[in-house]
């Protein structure tokens, strides 16, 4: 069945006097008489009135508009939809962790530390790292964390002619806003004609001895491993400059390399991109950060410690520590789901999660090789960038080729990202589709390609796609500036 | 497929900058090669007149659909004006980057640098 355009009344639209999905005792309204009088609203909130059914049609409806995870495949990845599979919501609701209290004593709660800890070992031997905080609630707070401790580090040592930090154009878009909020300024790093970092550039950038760090995200958003970070990161640290690494690709390096060992300072885990917690869209998540011995001291507060006869305590008593940055102990539940992930699929189960996104992704890249432009054609890790390069003349363009996805019933890839790729389509199975999934995305992406090529293509099959879905084109650009942010406006 | 003017000069991050009758005063905006580029302009942040800038130097950014780009300073100069029609109405960046989708006026200082902008020619050959 296909639904155009229908447009579902809004919940305030449906309310009518009187209306509720509740009863409240008498009592608890005549409660409402011991508020003082100037407390009191004056008018009702203006809440859409439903009944519970009402409620429940409504949500529903709209969820069927929605494309969803589990209806079918989002070509991008770890970055925006990579499946959570059951078990970790079947762990998570255990109500033991569930109906826990944040204040819960310690000597009650050491099941709970229990786990934190192990999580901790596991990310530590996954990474390489000297010590790792659960504490941050979400990959952008990680950043944050990161770049703190380094300045704190650079603040304790009196560096404080080091003001700026190196960002590769490679790198993520979020590196930027981090820098700057923890007060440093940005240089932008070009990437070389292989699309990665050269040493020599980095060691051009760092001669004047004001960079304090660098931002390195690896493998890079052009989905390509920097090669040389081995000795980019050894050349950091002989200028007393600290090394980033943001930890949003590490999907691609699960037991085959180690930023650790590789020199890097300190790193995020977005746990939700690669050990599967739902995607919050902000949080509740949870960005673990892993640190060298460098930058130990300056860890978030507390600090979950493993006593000698194996009890569990929070270590407070850390004077050079960055100071709390979350309530409590950050968001306990993800880490439930973290960890069931990790040992469900044990050390070998987690070196076959890169591969198999590695492999799928060159199957990409190679399938799609011909019909489409590659942006660097050379093995890639979990991710590969193509463009509308083959295809623009024709009039077709990637937001085209976006839509017209839409249409053959698969959610469109990241698009215009990286911009170092101009009209960039970039590409991330992971590890959790199957070959015939993929196979049966990189078809439609043909079927694409080759519509194309006929002409008056645009009229034919992209003009105003996407067509079959409940809601069509819409006019971002129209969207974007004249913004209408409340029910109130329409 | 990109409109180049002949009487302009360029940069290489794809500003164009106009001479004005008046001595020392030019005019600049992003090139049809830009627009083109960034895709639908959706928001523009501009200087405050009055404001002496150096050349390179960040002086606002525009934001499209696609991406946020920077607004660099072609010369170094004090701002006399800045287009604040834009404020409103962004899209002449899209539909007239050359007239109506100006982005500021300024006096500049060094008559060194504008020889140094980009001829049409040598603009053309940096854009393909």
């Amino acid at each position: 069945m296909t639904r155009k355009n229908i447009r579902f009344p809004l919940s305030i639209e449906q309310s009518r006097p009187g209306h509720t999905g509740f009863s409240l005792p008498s009592k608890t309204i005549g409660a409402v008489n011991e508020i003082p009088e100037n407390l009191r609203r004056k008018s009702t909130p203006g809440l859409p009135e439903l009944s519970e059914l009402q409620v429940v049609r409504h949500f529903t409806n709209l969820s069927t508009a929605n494309y969803s995870i589990d209806s079918g495949m989002y070509p991008l990845g770890s970055c925006t939809m990579k499946y959570n599979p059951r078990i970790n919501e079947k762990t998570a609701s255990n109500p033991k962790f569930l109906n826990i209290h944040p204040r819960t004593p310690d000597k009650f709660a050491q099941g709970c530390m229990s786990l934190m800890y192990e999580l901790q070992m596991c990310l530590k031997e996954i990474s390489g790292f000297e010590q790792i905080s659960l504490q941050p609630a979400a990959g952008a707070q990680g950043e944050y964390v990161g770049i703190r401790m380094i300045r704190a580090y650079h603040d304790l040592k009196g560096n404080h002619k080091k003001t700026k930090i190196l960002i590769p154009e490679s790198a993520h878009g979020t590196n930027c806003a981090t820098a700057v909020m923890c007060g440093y300024q940005v240089v932008p790093v070009k990437a070389n004609e292989r699309g990665i970092l050269s040493l020599e550039t980095i060691k051009e950038h760092c001669a004047a001895g004001d960079i304090a760090g660098i931002m390195i995200t690896n493998p890079n958003t052009v989905g390509l491993f920097e090669e040389d970070i081995v000795k980019i990161a050894k050349h950091l640290h002989e200028v007393d400059a600290l090394v980033y690494c943001d930890g949003a690709n590490l999907n691609a390096k699960l037991g085959l390399t180690r930023p650790g060992d590789a020199g890097v300072d300190v790193m995020h885990f977005n746990l939700h991109k690669t050990f599967t917690t739902p995607h919050g869209g902000g949080g509740p998540g949870c960005g673990a950060v892993g640190v060298s011995a460098r930058l130990q001291p300056h860890l978030p507060t507390p600090i979950l410690l493993k006593k000698s006869d194996g009890s569990f305590e929070w270590d407070t008593n850390r004077p050079s520590s960055i100071g709390s940055i979350k309530d409590y102990n950050g968001h306990f539940l993800m880490m439930v789901r973290a960890l069931t992930y990790i040992r469900e699929l044990g050390p070998e189960g987690i070196r076959k999660i890169s591969r198999d996104a590695i492999l799928l992704a060159n199957y990409v890249r190679v399938r799609l090789g011909e019909a489409y432009h590659v942006a660097f054609e050379r093995p890639c890790m979990h991710e590969v960038v193509l463009s509308d390069k083959k295809q623009k003349g024709h009039g077709v363009k990637t937001i085209d080729i976006a839509k017209r996805l839409i249409d053959l019933g698969i959610h469109p890839p990241t698009i215009y990202f990286p911009l170092i790729v101009d009209g960039a389509i970039m590409i991330e199975p992971t590890e959790t589709e199957s070959l015939e999934e993929v196979e049966n995305f990189c078809l439609k992406m043909l079927q694409i390609a080759a519509e194309a090529e006929e002409s008056d293509a645009f009229a034919k099959y992209f003009a105003g796609a996407p067509k079959t879905t409940p809601t069509t084109r819409i006019n971002e650009t129209k969207a974007a500036r004249d913004l209408v942010l409340s029910w109130k406006e329409l | 497929m990109s409109e180049i003017r002949e009487n302009l000069r360029y940069t290489t991050d794809h500003e164009w900058a106009e001479k004005l009758s008046q001595p020392k005063k030019v005019k600049v905006g992003i090139t049809d090669f830009a627009q083109n580029s960034l895709g639908d302009v959706t928001f523009v942040e501009l200087p405050e007149a009055g404001k002496s800038v150096k050349k390179g130097e960040v002086i606002g950014s525009v934001e499209s659909v696609k991406a946020v780009s920077d607004i660099f300073a072609p010369l170094t100069g004090k701002i006399l004006s800045v287009n604040e029609a834009l404020n409103d109405d962004p899209s002449p960046l899209n539909t007239a980057p050359f007239e109506g989708g100006w982005l500021i006026e300024m006096e500049i200082e060094n008559e060194e640098e504008w020889n140094q902008l980009l001829s049409a020619q040598a603009y053309e050959q940096h854009a393909q």
